[in-house]
């Protein structure tokens, strides 16, 4: 159990792996900020949803299981969305309508679909726990990648509070900074060094087990 | 002339894939062959331009007189699950081999981010009914138009010489970022 949750980081990393839950994870990762928030906004339903879908898998017929998983996980999100909105206001105006896309974040469909309806509930949150984390993992190195290269520093305040900064930062030199980074261009371009890096290290890997 | 600057916005200046972001996975997904390009791009129009619609009915009719506003998302994701399906069985029945090359991306388009987030943008910017028929036919047809240029590159790429480990997807994304580049291009001619 533990080695299929350490695979989710690297080997089974949702985004760079599997290619799941890409289109959040190019928009909002913008900043340091938004990526934690979306992170945990993803890994909060993907546990819940995984537990609550494997809790009901005896009892939902096979024909309608999408539109039940889909209902299941929509109510998750609109939950979050009243929470967020309520204490974390700032995390809800910066996340904007990438909090109600959650729904359709593929991650969580393709969990509740491949691993929730087939597994227990205990190994079902942990899969939860670990792909959420995982996708947490990626959005956080292209944020930081993004973040880095665009405004030359980094920064980082209480979600709960706007005001109080936790730790900011900036380089020497700051004309350095390549601003095309924090647009469209920028994701894609990041994105894609970072796929091609998992894609080296999976690649290798397969070879030692090869190998051996 | 509202209007046609919103087509030209949603096609070109605002492209949804290259400048929103949304549906990229049947972007990466199904643009292997320039035909199922097409396909996915005319299935994804139909679903989006039904469900805006639909979805605008049960705002002003269903939510916002009984004050329920809050059930939005569960509703709105509920009409499109259901129509994708819809659409599912019609393509199944008069296209089977349509419905073979799209694959597993036929039943996605109900996670296909840009659907839902038309149908809400439409409700969250106010607009009209017709403004909100002319937004739902020209955002997908924006998807269509750099869904169908990436697959014919895609096309060329297969045959190109690229390192093993950027081979698929990492160097579509970079093609991606090359397109988002041009499209940004574009940002002032309206």
């Amino acid at each position: 159990m533990w080695k299929s949750f350490k695979d989710c980081f690297i080997k089974d990393n949702p985004v760079f792996g599997l290619f799941l839950g890409m289109c959040s994870t190019l928009a909002i990762s913008t900043s340091l900020n938004n990526a934690i928030g979306m992170g945990l906004s993803v890994t909060f339903v993907l546990i819940l949803s995984n537990v609550i879908i494997s809790a009901m898998r005896k009892i939902i017929p096979d024909e309608i299981r999408i539109p039940v998983y889909i209902v299941v996980i929509a109510t998750l999100v609109s939950i979050l969305q009243m929470l967020l909105h309520a204490y974390m206001p700032e995390v809800y105006t910066s996340l904007g309508a990438f909090l109600s896309l959650i729904v359709v974040n593929c991650i969580i469909l393709g969990r509740a679909e491949a691993f929730a309806s087939k597994n227990p509930i205990g190994p079902s949150a942990i899969d939860g726990l670990g792909m959420g984390l995982g996708y947490t993992f990626a959005l956080l190195l292209i944020s930081a990648t993004r973040e880095l290269l665009s405004t030359w520093g980094l920064a980082f305040y209480n979600p709960f509070n706007a005001e109080h900064i936790l730790f900011k930062f900036t380089l020497p030199f700051d004309s350095f900074k390549i601003t095309l980074f924090s647009s469209p261009v920028g994701a894609f371009l990041t994105f894609a060094v970072f796929a091609a890096i998992f894609t080296k290290i999976r690649n290798e890997a397969a070879k030692k087990e090869e190998g051996k | 002339m509202k209007l046609i600057s919103m087509i030209f916005m949603a096609i070109l200046t605002n492209n949804i894939v290259l400048t929103k972001f949304l549906g990229i996975c049947p972007f990466m997904g199904v643009s292997k062959s320039s035909k199922s390009a097409v396909g996915m791009g005319l299935a994804v129009t139909f679903v989006i331009f039904a469900a805006s619609v639909i979805t605008y009915a049960i705002q002003y009719l269903v939510l916002v007189p009984f004050h329920i506003e809050y059930m939005q998302l569960i509703s709105f994701i509920l009409i499109i699950a259901s129509f994708v399906q819809l659409v599912e069985m019609i393509v199944k029945k008069y296209s089977p081999a349509l419905y073979k090359s799209l694959g597993v991306y036929l039943p996605l388009i109900t996670t296909n981010c840009a659907v839902l987030y038309v149908a809400q943008d439409n409700i969250a910017k106010g607009y009209t009914f017709l403004e909100t028929c002319v937004n739902s036919l020209a955002v997908p047809l924006g998807f269509m138009l750099v869904l169908f240029l990436f697959s014919c590159i895609r096309e060329r790429l297969d045959y190109a010489d690229t390192l093993p480990s950027w081979k698929g997807n990492p160097v579509g994304l970079v093609v991606a970022a090359l397109m988002a580049l041009a499209f940004s291009g574009l940002a002032g001619i309206i």
